[in-house]
């Protein structure tokens, strides 16, 4: 029969994709944070695999039972209004996956928004990730380096992202370290990763933004400290320092390749600050004064 | 010269021009067509003045299967277009106006428009009324719908398509980074339909309301009628959100405002928020009536009644309270926060608790029951395991932290195509298949409609599937080049094959409408499927008083008890029947907000000011005119029962 030719394909495509031949990048992850989602992620496959198995099963069951052509000719289907306890287990069961899926659901999204477990001891290497149509310019405050379209992360170390945009919202994305957040204009988000692998793996920016969107991807290089350091250093040596009109130029909408500059745009150009609840009131206050001169 | 400039598209590719030319030509083969045959008079009194709900329906369903084309063309050329590693078959520019299109198109133009052609062709004659209970506003409604579709589709030709997505987010959509005309057509054709759209959900909750066949109380209604009420009142609490934000979104653009610009204050969150507080009940507005078809049809050729009926109403109710409060799970990615994010994902899993309920209903009425595999049928059964899929997938991107993961990629464009697609396009075919005969009096070919179910249901998965495979390795939705290291080619090919089992599937239907139309027997007596609700307790097809008597109903399944335990539906002698007049006013008036509409997207202000005049002055006519309706005379209802039934009631 088509259906069961239908369903095996099912199945067949499910199968392969848990066990393609490449891993996909969601299911290779390099840090914790992305080993993490991976995880929750099977569970959750696993959990709604159970539903679909019974779904299929009843609804074969009753195709195979049921169709005219196997009941005799003068069969009268029955009036059922329904049943207390069915009705009861269909709401009961589906209310208990609910409630289970809940608090995974709950718990590791507060673990994926934090600094991740067993890098909690450390302080985090903050690193302003901003956008601009249509590329990413990532600065590093405490080596005073600014990179464009590509990153170099220390291995093992945990590391604060803090996004923002200079247009359009973009989304910063690296599958392989963690999920993705948003990059606004006049706010900073932010996102805690970590590598616990060596080697190059991609990022990109994964929302919607006009023309060159699908090309505004960057490398990330994630090394051993050491030669992380070694980076910086000659860095500072070979680059060329970022000055305001460089950078505006910078900004112009466009693709520019890979690019290092010492010093960061944020001395000229600081990144909005973070929206918090206190923020507002902030705001507020600040405007009086403002009025008062 | 400078004044035309403005009307150019600004990608004109040889596909736009040859599109010109052939839209032109088409345009000038239709009316010459109609004024070669006089059928200008037809067109007029029988179609364009109508105020009947049934042909009111059969124009929406028009319109939407033309719309079902539009954005079928749109999405077989993202297909191809990705189907291997940098095609070069779309430029970027063309791709963003393509899938914006595509998105606008669907859920606006076709989907709404098909749940309102089956609502209004189904809901008077499920309830046992003779109209809706305000049957010009109705005609008001589909004109503005009409004409904001017609207006959307004209940005292909002239001045070009908006290119932010259907969700045109700002600041990407505003005037700073989208200075071209392209999101004008958006908010203003939307907003023309949208208001259409509004008007309809306050006319069918009155109607259902208030115009039941006496003895049909809410708990005897039909399920269909059931889901029309709930979606409708969806409608009504959901679109004035669109209305409000595609007006900040206007004046942004057209005046100056900074509602959601990046400086001055604006706040581009906002669009968000609003747009979504809209979009997701308007997921369930599309949903509902198809949950309501399957209801139907499923019970019917069960041969069975409906199983739980009270848990099905009290789920549906559950569903759409839920639908206002689960926005957020668009944007978890927006940086509110673990504790806000954890909130809407519980309550967007929650969602599938009574989504299940429904799903597990629908197999217990398929439980003894004796199953007629017939096409409206086959799409039912097709349905419940790719929504099941769909909606599994659902719950996994209800799961906050893992939606970090798969938002914005193909795995989110495969659920809510696994959604929609069973969930929307196959419940609209399968009604409109169930209910054809009642509409135009012949059945469509049962063997054509099964080759195009096949094609349709395997072209679906096969679309579909490997988007979720593409979106866990990383392919973002909106892509329209990936280059051959990221070894997305495979799925995407997949995919392409897929979209074209879907087009050869629509291709069939529409060759088994002409083949119907032209073979079909049309002696086909009032029930042809031997249903159970009272829209087949009429002629077929259906007169245009509905009922010659109106019926008194005293269960759930009126129609079926009258054919297996005698009771009688009709007690009354047939006597004068009144009936709405036609009106022409509806239609004027939408050729008007068209204009207005051209106007305001080009910032003409002269058409603006002369339309907005003609649209006051609709109004103003219309407030006092007086029209107490016309009678359809005893005897002539009884002549018409008689050529139709041959029995005499
Ligand atoms: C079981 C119930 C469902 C759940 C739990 C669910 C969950 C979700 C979630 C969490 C998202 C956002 C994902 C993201 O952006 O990352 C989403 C998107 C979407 N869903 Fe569902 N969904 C369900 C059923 C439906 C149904 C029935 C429909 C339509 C008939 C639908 C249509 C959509 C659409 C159109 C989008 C995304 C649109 C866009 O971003 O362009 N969903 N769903
Ligand atoms: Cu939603």
């Amino acid at each position: 029969m088509k259906k069961q030719w239908l369903f095996s394909g099912l199945l067949m495509s499910f199968l392969l994709f848990l066990g393609g031949c490449e891993p996909l990048a969601v299911f290779d992850p390099k840090g914790p944070q992305a080993a993490l989602l991976k995880d929750v992620i099977m569970i959750s496959i696993w959990t709604m695999l159970g539903v679909v198995v019974v779904v299929f099963a009843m609804l074969i069951y009753m195709l195979v039972k049921y169709r005219s052509s196997k009941t005799p000719a003068d069969y009268k289907p029955p009036i059922i209004e329904g049943n207390k306890w069915v009705e009861g287990l269909c709401v009961g069961i589906p209310v208990l996956i609910i409630v289970f899926l809940s608090i995974v659901s709950v718990q590791s999204t507060y673990e994926a928004e934090s600094v991740p477990e067993g890098y909690k001891d450390q302080e985090p290497m903050v690193i302003y990730a901003s956008s601009s149509n249509w590329k990413w310019h990532f600065s590093y405050p405490e080596q005073d380096i600014e990179t464009l379209n590509y990153l170099y992360l220390p291995k093992d170390r945990p590391i604060e992202f803090r996004l923002y945009s200079f247009d359009a919202i973009s989304s910063f994305w690296i599958p392989q370290l963690g999920g993705q957040k948003y990059a606004m204009t006049g706010m900073l988000t932010k996102l805690n990763v970590a590598a616990s692998e060596e080697g190059e793996i991609w990022g990109r920016n994964s929302n919607f933004s006009g023309e060159g969107f699908a090309e505004q991807t960057f490398n990330v290089n994630v090394v051993s400290q050491q030669e992380f350091d070694e980076w910086v250093t000659e860095v500072h040596n070979t680059a060329e320092p970022l000055d305001e009109e460089t950078f505006n130029e910078l900004l112009e909408p466009g693709h520019l390749g890979q690019k290092t500059f010492t010093g960061t745009h944020l001395s000229f150009n600081p990144a909005p600050e973070e929206h918090t609840e206190h923020q507002g009131e902030e705001h507020e206050d600040m405007n009086e004064e403002e009025m008062d001169h | 010269m400078e004044f035309f400039e403005q009307f150019a598209v600004p990608n004109p590719t040889p596909t736009i021009y040859l599109s010109m030319v052939a839209i032109g030509l088409t345009l000038i083969a239709v009316l010459a067509g109609i004024s070669y045959f006089k059928k200008w008079g037809y067109l007029w009194r029988e179609w364009l003045t109508t105020v009947d709900h049934k042909r009111i329906g059969i124009m929406y369903l028009i319109s939407a299967l033309l719309m079902l084309f539009r954005g079928g063309v749109d999405a077989l050329m993202m297909r191809a277009q990705t189907s291997r590693a940098g095609n070069e078959l779309l430029s970027s520019a063309e791709y963003n106006e393509i899938f914006t299109t595509h998105g606008v198109v669907m859920i606006f133009f076709m989907a709404m428009a098909f749940i309102t052609a089956l609502m209004n062709f189904v809901v008077p004659l499920q309830i046992g009324a003779r109209d809706v209970a305000y049957p010009r506003l109705n005609a008001l409604s589909f004109w503005l719908y009409f004409m904001g579709a017609m207006l959307f589709n004209l940005s292909f030709v002239i001045g070009g398509s908006p290119s932010s997505g259907w969700t045109s987010y700002f600041p990407l959509a505003g005037n700073e980074l989208s200075p071209h005309i392209g999101t004008n057509y958006y908010m203003i054709a939307l907003q023309i339909a949208g208001l259409g759209t509004l008007i309809t959900g306050i006319n069918f909750i009155v109607t259902i309301f208030k115009m039941r066949a006496p003895g049909m109380k809410l708990m005897k209604m039909p399920l269909f009628t059931w889901t029309a009420l709930i979606t409708n009142l969806l409608i009504t609490f959901a679109f004035p959100v669109l209305t409000v934000a595609l007006a900040m979104g206007t004046m942004d653009r057209l005046f100056g405002t900074h509602f959601f610009t990046m400086d001055n204050g604006g706040m581009a969150m906002l669009w968000a928020n609003f747009f979504w507080v809209w979009g997701h009940p308007e997921v369930y507005i599309l949903v509902l009536p198809a949950f309501g078809i399957y209801s139907e049809v499923i019970s019917t050729f069960s041969g069975r009644n409906l199983y739980g009926y009270t848990s099905m109403v009290v789920s549906i109710v559950v569903i759409s309270t839920l639908a206002f409060l689960v926005w957020v799970h668009h944007f978890f990615t927006m940086g509110q926060g673990a504790f806000v994010n954890s909130i809407f994902s519980i309550t967007t899993m929650a969602i599938a608790i009574p989504t299940g309920v429904k799903i597990f209903n629908w197999l217990f009425t398929m439980w003894r029951g004796k199953i007629r595999l017939t096409v409206p049928m086959l799409y039912s059964v097709g349905f419940i395991p790719i929504f099941t899929i769909g909606g599994v997938t659902g719950v996994m991107l209800g799961i906050a932290s893992a939606d970090y993961q798969y938002h914005n990629t193909m795995f989110l464009v495969a659920h809510f195509h696994l959604v929609i697609i069973p969930g929307v396009v196959f419940a609209m075919l399968a009604g409109m298949t169930y209910w054809w005969p009642k509409m135009f009096g012949f059945m469509l070919n049962e063997k054509i409609g099964k080759w195009a179910f096949w094609n349709i249901a395997i072209g679906t998965c096969l679309a579909f599937f490997p988007m979720f495979i593409a979106g866990l390795d990383g392919q973002a939705r909106r892509m329209y080049t990936y280059s051959e290291e990221a070894g997305f080619g495979i799925w995407n090919l997949l995919s392409f094959f897929g979209g074209l089992g879907l087009a050869m599937g629509f291709i069939l239907i529409v060759f088994n409408v002409y083949y119907s139309a032209r073979y079909a027997t049309r002696d086909i007596g009032d029930d042809p499927w031997d249903a159970r609700t009272l829209e087949w307790a009429t002629r077929t097809p259906v007169p245009e008083y509905n009922f010659a008597v109106q019926p008194v109903v005293d269960s759930r399944e009126p129609y079926w008890d009258a054919k297996h335990e005698g009771k009688t539906l009709f007690k009354d002698k047939i006597s004068d029947i009144h009936m709405p007049n036609n009106s022409g006013m509806p239609f004027i008036m939408c050729v008007f907000f068209f204009i207005f509409g051209f106007g305001l997207v080009f910032s003409l202000w002269s058409l603006v000011i002369v339309s907005s005049v003609g649209i006051a002055v609709c109004l103003f006519l219309r407030s006092f005119e007086q029209d107490d309706g016309r009678h359809i005379h005893a005897e002539d209802v009884q002549e018409t029962e008689r050529k139709m039934g041959g029995d005499d009631r």
